[in-house]
């Protein structure tokens, strides 16, 4: 694998159109950050992934947030200006060092991205991660576009070291995921101190933890007002008498349809600068508060006793866009006009979810799952796809990792007589399957794991890990032995499974689910996407044999399709896409009529 | 207010949505304006749905187009385009790449893949252009210049010089097709004429 191109130094200001991820990767460099962290993320992976490329630093992924999360404070502890970033259910996963490593605050500036998802694009909850910097008493910074989040990052590390403490810089898929034009500045030289001992400080036990908490909550009441202060939360002032306090993406969405309220941007929301807001709410009639998700603004207002409104014409759930926060403006009297939006006609044209690819190793595993009537546990990555139509081979997933707990749970109380088996990748396995196959073991369920290793993140972009032989920057690095690990943790019957042979998948899994303890199966094939595309080696179809049967529509691969071509009984033939079906063979594996035939040089068309 | 100029491109997975929105919000911010683009991946190479949103003009503030507020929608698909028709302003242009991408799923029972998608899409805008951009683009000799030659189609609705254009396609197509990439471009602008005159 060739290392990760590097991108130009930046010795002068420059102007470039950079999405909200990429603006936050510039803007760490920038602040002077030598080191960043993750674990890959929809809609984060990107922040680390440009990051990486910047010359004169030190980018890498970890197994998981926890463990990122930890990395970045020992690096933080060193002295360096640090970066992690995660997706929001990834904070889930590093609260536990979060919580704390706001007691004992840190040595160089900490920022980290919690990356939220309104609207769940690639998701399995959508939940609101500004909560969470309030619980852990830490300040949070909310861009609402790429320019902000590049420029706030000079802020949060400011912020971060002027008060010592962990800082979560939040955005959301809209801010991630959007272009916008930004500044960018020259690179300063980044400076690590080393790690200087302070027991009292650093070692959490106790008689210390309580000496640090008394600390937190005296940072948390000067914190309050410098935020009150900050050049971050400003008032712009406006026509009209209904005020509106807004922030994160939410504030284009109000300035594009109020061009002239007066609005309280709140850049800086932990802790909220209830004093400004107050003195806002003074100019104005009546307070709106315009915000996705959770009623974070506003219920801090209302606790401060400033009368306001919000989730009573904005929803609480998805995203909010233009023409959602015009229909509540109008619904709370600020703006004229009627409610009645047009609704998107066309929209339901068609489904069309994402599906597996052509030729991806996953779905004959599924095809033999089906075949063993197993009740399915699954996990997150591109094999949740199964869980859709026409495979609809998947029937519980919770979060990372969980696969394996809850086949392991379902066999503690129910012993089914039904296979009872847990799917999960080679990435997710990494990131949270350890253990929980740990618990399998050691509490003898008597259940199937499948550990779909196609040696790569999938779903995220096929990013590297401890199990694909390379880093981050494209170093090369010890590649993990998923076999050793199981064995080591006690699990006694191991499969080598090539999923492309279907017959003999459902063979081992058939002997797998006789067996009265824990097993697995680990596939072989890799990704057909990464870390390179796998080129056609494409399988067609004997139009004279095909009965049009179906079957081999039913794997739900995009390159089988109808053709206009039917039988007697109106059924439709079937055609295979010469320039995507990648040679998988399991088409040709399920067709009843051996219809199915492999292109060989013999038989290519002239 | 000043003008904001909304375009929206839509299409499916791996047709190429992402580098034509590149191009053209770059081409904005080179001709001076304010510009934003957004778009949502993650499953784009799962074969779902892409759908990119740009703007750009004096200062723009929403990176995502108001309902029935696109000057210009451009669809890669015909479904998408038909899917996407509502977006288009009363006087804005729905450009659609003749070429059908049936989804697994329009095999299984109760879905369908829509009828006549262009000819219904024709029912809610005013101005629909339908190419075959494929055709073309295996006429120039390199089927992945659908791109280039959809949003040539697009360009006359849009305040960015031929010049702009050019230099932007030279700084962002793969290096070797960039004469390619301009001959399209131009089929493209040639289309739309046809439209106008029609």
């Amino acid at each position: 694998m060739a290392k990760t191109k590097k991108l130009p130094e930046i010795k002068e200001p420059l102007k470039m159109l950079l999405s909200g991820n990429e603006a936050i990767a510039l803007g760490a460099r920038e602040a002077g950050i030598y080191f960043g962290v993750g674990y890959p993320g929809t809609p984060s992976t990107e922040i680390l992934e440009t990051f990486a490329r910047i010359p004169g630093i030190k980018a890498q992924w970890s197994p998981n947030e926890k463990v990122a999360f930890e990395v970045g404070i020992g690096a933080a502890l060193a002295g360096s200006r640090t970066l992690v970033t995660m997706k929001h259910v990834g904070v889930n996963v590093a609260m536990d060092p979060l919580m704390t490593f706001a007691y004992t605050g840190t040595v160089g500036g900490f920022v980290f991205i919690s990356a939220d998802d309104p609207e769940l694009h690639s998701s399995q909850n959508e939940q609101d991660n500004r909560i969470l910097a309030r619980f852990a008493k830490i300040p949070m910074l909310e861009p609402s576009d790429s320019s902000e989040a590049h420029d706030f990052m000079k802020y949060a590390i400011e912020i971060s070291e002027k008060f010592e403490t962990p800082l979560m810089l939040r955005i959301t898929t809209r801010i991630s995921h959007a272009k916008g034009i930004v500044n960018l500045e020259p690179w300063p030289v980044p400076e690590v101190t080393g790690f200087k001992r302070n027991p009292e400080r650093f070692v959490m036990i106790p008689q210390y933890a309580r000496k640090r908490h008394t600390e937190v909550e005296k940072r948390i009441i000067s914190m309050r007002e410098f935020s009150n202060n900050s050049p971050l939360n400003r008032v712009e002032p406006g026509t009209g008498n209904i005020g509106i306090v807004t922030g994160g993406v939410s504030y284009n969405y109000v300035r594009e349809v109020m061009p002239d309220a007066p609005i309280f941007k709140v850049g800086m929301s932990n802790p909220m600068p209830i004093d400004s807001i107050r003195e806002f709410a003074a100019t104005v009639d009546k307070l709106l508060v315009v915000e996705e998700l959770e009623p974070y603004y506003e219920e801090q207002i209302l606790a401060a006793g400033i009368a306001c409104a919000g989730k009573e014409y904005f929803p609480i759930e998805g995203e909010l866009n233009p023409d959602i926060v015009e229909a509540g403006l109008i619904k709370a009297g600020a703006l004229d006009g009627s409610t009645s939006s047009v609704h998107p006609v066309g929209f339901n044209v068609l489904p069309r979810p994402p599906v597996l690819c052509s030729g991806c190793p996953h779905r004959p595993v599924y095809q033999a799952l089906k075949k063993i009537r197993a009740d399915v546990f699954g996990d997150i990555g591109c094999y949740t796809l199964g869980a859709l139509k026409p495979l609809n081979a998947m029937h519980a997933c919770i979060c990372m990792g969980a696969s394996i707990g809850m086949a392991d749970g379902v066999q503690q109380v129910s012993g089914s007589k039904k296979p009872v088996v847990a799917v999960i990748g080679d990435s997710t396995f990494l990131h949270s399957g350890i253990t929980g196959l740990l618990d399998a073991v050691y509490n003898q369920a008597p259940m199937i794991l499948v550990i779909l290793d196609n040696r790569a993140t999938a779903m995220t972009g096929g990013q590297q890990h401890p199990g694909t032989g390379f880093t981050l920057q494209g170093e090369v690095a010890p590649q993990v032995n998923l076999f050793e690990i199981v064995k080591a943790l006690g699990v006694k019957r191991v499969y080598d499974v090539d999923s492309y042979d279907l017959d003999k998948t459902i063979e081992i899994l058939t002997e797998a689910s006789e067996i009265k303890e824990p097993t697995v199966l680990i596939t072989s094939q890799p990704c057909v996407l990464y870390p390179e595309k796998l080129p056609p080696q494409p399988f067609d179809v004997d139009l004279d044999k095909c009965n049009a049967c179906q079957v081999c529509l039913h794997i739900g691969c995009p390159s089988i399709s109808h053709i206009d071509q039917t039988t007697e009984k109106g059924l439709h033939l079937v055609a295979i896409d010469p320039d995507t079906c990648t040679g998988c063979s399991l088409c040709d594996q399920v067709c009843p009529e051996d219809a199915i035939f492999e292109i060989t040089h013999e038989h290519a068309p002239v | 207010m000043d003008k904001i100029y909304n375009i929206l491109i839509v299409g499916v997975g791996g047709q190429g949505v992402i580098l034509a929105s590149e191009l053209l919000s770059e081409a904005a911010m080179a001709s001076g304006f304010d510009a934003k683009k957004s778009e949502v991946h993650g499953m784009s190479q799962r074969g779902g749905v892409v759908s990119s949103h740009i703007r750009f003009g004096k200062k723009v503030f929403s990176p995502l187009i108001p309902e029935n507020q696109a000057d210009a929608v451009l669809a890669f698909e015909a479904a998408e385009g038909l899917r996407w028709a509502h977006q288009v302003s009363d006087t804005g242009l729905l450009v659609i790449n003749d070429q059908q991408i049936v989804p697994p799923i329009a095999f299984t029972k109760g879905v369908e893949y829509p009828e006549d998608p262009i000819g219904q899409a024709k029912k809610q805008s005013k101005r629909v252009l339908a190419i075959n951009a494929l055709e073309i683009a295996h006429k120039i000799g390199n089927p992945k210049l659908v791109n280039t030659i959809l949003i040539g189609a697009i360009s006359q609705e849009l305040p960015i010089s031929p010049e702009i254009w050019e230099k932007t396609m030279r700084r962002l197509v793969p290096r070797g097709t960039e004469e390619q990439n301009l001959a399209g471009f131009a089929e493209g602008v040639k289309l739309t004429r046809e439209e106008v005159t029609a």
